[in-house]
């Protein structure tokens, strides 16, 4: 019998910040498996270190100790550049605030990730037009994000995340600016792209009925999983 | 290509702060422009200045005279081809405020030693021969309305009393590089008068303009002459015509500098505000670099659109500002005719500007992209704008 392996394994990871000359503890000694494939939900009090988490997970951070493994690579040692170049291959990002370049359509934020690849032109096209479709935002590729409402944006910012074909979705609160209705809208979509696509979705809340979306509920609470 | 299109779209993005800009550096280009044209005329006057042209002083000063006696002397040296002589005379036309260079000159070799100033063989003939006769260049002509024919009357600021003179020839600049405010009148009719008026100012000139026959022999001939007149009472220093004027210039090199540090200064000014314009750009988006670094752009990136925006910015003021450089010579040409023969933009000049606007650019670019590129992404995603 064979066991496979987590997608995210994480040992022993510490994280403090600095202010002034004080050292205040974010992360204190945690681990946690994330296998492929499963729909995780991060909870806790602000302050708690979730969004740290999702940021050292996804190499925007780096740790003070500990072991961090994304897909069997440790992505501790790597430099700016490697971790720059990791990202784009490995992790889609969804953020609060969508983070959409304001000067850009939906479909060129939507693409900007391919920029960083070899693709030619059309098959960018291809390439956004078709997760585009499947936020169902074909129709609105042409509009600006100012354009949008909050709903829309944050569809295509899931767009954006999916279009590099990434294993790993992170999401900061992704329902956090959002209306009711427009927020069951992003948790389905979450929902469809791990039972559909096989993706891995980590997502910090505060919500929970964001968090029955998930498969798996977290909670973090000074620095610590519950 | 992306890049490009970032860059564009954001220098439109907050139109009035990009147009502001914009204008401001326009106008500090144009004014550079302007600040470099006004000292770039200093150099133009050197470009007439002929190097088979040579002139004869005072060893101890431009303003003591020379015996009229030496004239002959030096037209016997070898490699002398032509001399004439003149003395400043700073005559003013009816007010102290019309004041302008006014010359009693030998007319025949002079005018032979000055080809650049083409005046009409029949006024040339009537000035020659007319005692009392003068002869203006076109700008004063139009300056006073004086027609051929007019009578003149200076007064004497250094020798006193009312000069009376006959209008009979006006000259051209052969470009418009020469000076068109000149008035020249002979020399006999002055000194003609001095000997009954002031006999002690007599038979003496104030200069002698030198003919030679090439450039190469122009050191050795001022030398001979300066030899000549070695232990007389009064020694002589003769120089190529465009030594003469850099020596005489060099009593206003410090306007001159004023005048080119205030045209950086005007640049330094403007790039300090572009720079915090640029800072204030950057600091805004923040959050959209740390979103850019996130999905995988790297600080090159980051700083090629920063920088892309403010060179961009800079530059199309730094065009504005070009372009408008012309008119703003032309009214100054036209406007300030008296104290300005021409008043021309030089491609030097077009080539300062554009490297100053260029130089705005990127030095209003350096903080803030060095801060774009270098900020860490979790810090810049906290700053949502």
């Amino acid at each position: 019998m064979t066991t496979t392996p987590p997608l995210v394994l994480i040992r022993d990871l510490s994280k403090s910040y600095r202010r002034g000359d004080q050292i205040i503890p974010v992360l204190d000694n945690l681990s946690l498996d994330i296998p492929a494939g499963e729909f995780l939900a991060l909870m806790g009090p602000s302050g708690s270190g979730k969004s740290t988490l999702l940021n050292l997970i996804a190499g925007i951070d780096s740790a003070d100790s500990g072991r961090l493994e994304v897909g069997g690579i440790d992505i501790r040692p790597l430099s700016e550049r490697e971790l720059a170049r990791w990202r784009a291959g490995h992790i889609g990002f969804i953020f609060q605030f969508y983070n959409l370049i304001p000067v850009l359509t939906a479909f060129e934020n939507v693409e900007l990730p391919l920029l960083l690849t070899d693709l030619p032109r059309q098959q960018r096209r291809d390439h956004v037009e078709l997760v585009l479709g499947l936020v169902g935002l074909a129709d609105r590729s042409d509009h600006y994000p100012g354009q949008l409402s909050g709903g829309q944006q944050q569809r295509v910012a899931i767009a954006r995340a999916l279009v590099a074909d990434p294993s790993i979705i992170v999401a900061d609160e992704p329902t956090g600016d959002l209306d009711r209705h427009s927020a069951e809208e992003v948790l389905e979509l979450l929902e469809k792209l791990v039972h559909d696509f096989g993706k891995t979705v980590i997502m910090v809340t505060h919500d929970p009925r964001a968090a029955d979306k998930a498969h798996v509920v977290r909670q973090l609470e000074k620095g610590v999983l519950m | 290509m992306f890049i490009l299109k970032l860059i564009l779209r954001n220098v439109f993005r907050h139109r009035l702060r990009s147009l502001l800009t914009v204008v401001g550096v326009a106008i500090a280009i144009l004014a550079f422009g302007m600040l470099r044209t006004l000292t770039g005329l200093w150099e133009e006057g050197m470009k007439h200045a002929s190097p088979i042209r040579l002139v004869t002083r005072n060893a101890t000063s431009l303003i003591f005279p020379l015996p009229i006696a030496y004239l002959e002397r030096i037209r016997q040296l070898p490699g002398v081809t032509r001399v004439a002589h003149g003395v400043w005379f700073g005559g003013i036309y009816i007010d102290e405020k019309n004041f302008f260079a006014s010359y009693a000159v030998e007319p025949r070799n002079y005018l032979a030693l000055y080809p650049e100033m083409v005046v009409p063989p029949p006024q040339r003939d009537a000035f020659f021969r007319e005692r009392k006769g003068c002869m203006v260049g076109a700008s004063l002509a139009n300056r006073f309305g004086w027609k051929l024919g007019d009578p003149i009357v200076l007064r004497g600021t250094i020798y006193p009393g009312d000069w009376e003179f006959i209008l009979q020839a006006i000259y051209r600049g052969k470009d418009k590089t020469v000076d068109e405010r000149g008035f020249i009148f002979h020399w006999d009719y002055f000194n003609e008068k001095l000997r009954m008026t002031a006999p002690e100012q007599a038979d003496q000139t104030g200069f002698f303009m030198v003919g030679v026959s090439r450039p190469e022999v122009a050191a050795t001939v001022s030398e001979t002459i300066d030899r000549s007149f070695k232990n007389s009472l009064a020694e002589t220093i003769t120089e190529t015509e465009e030594t003469f004027h850099l020596n005489f210039l060099a009593m206003t090199e410090a306007i001159l500098i004023v005048i080119e540090i205030v045209s950086y200064v005007v640049i330094a000014i403007i790039m300090v505000v572009a720079a915090n314009t640029m800072a204030m750009t950057a600091r805004e988006r923040t959050a959209e670099y740390a979103t850019l670094k996130t999905i995988g752009f790297g600080p090159g990136h980051i700083a090629g659109i920063i920088c892309g925006e403010s060179i961009a910015i800079a530059l199309l003021g730094g065009a504005i500002g070009i372009v408008l450089t012309f008119p703003a010579a032309q009214m100054i040409e036209t406007a300030l005719s008296d104290y300005f023969p021409f008043f021309s933009v030089t491609p030097k000049t077009l080539i300062y500007e554009a490297l100053a606007s260029l130089g705005i650019g990127v030095a209003a670019a350096v903080l803030p992209t060095w801060r774009g590129a270098t900020i860490r992404i979790a810090e810049g995603l906290r700053r949502v704008g």
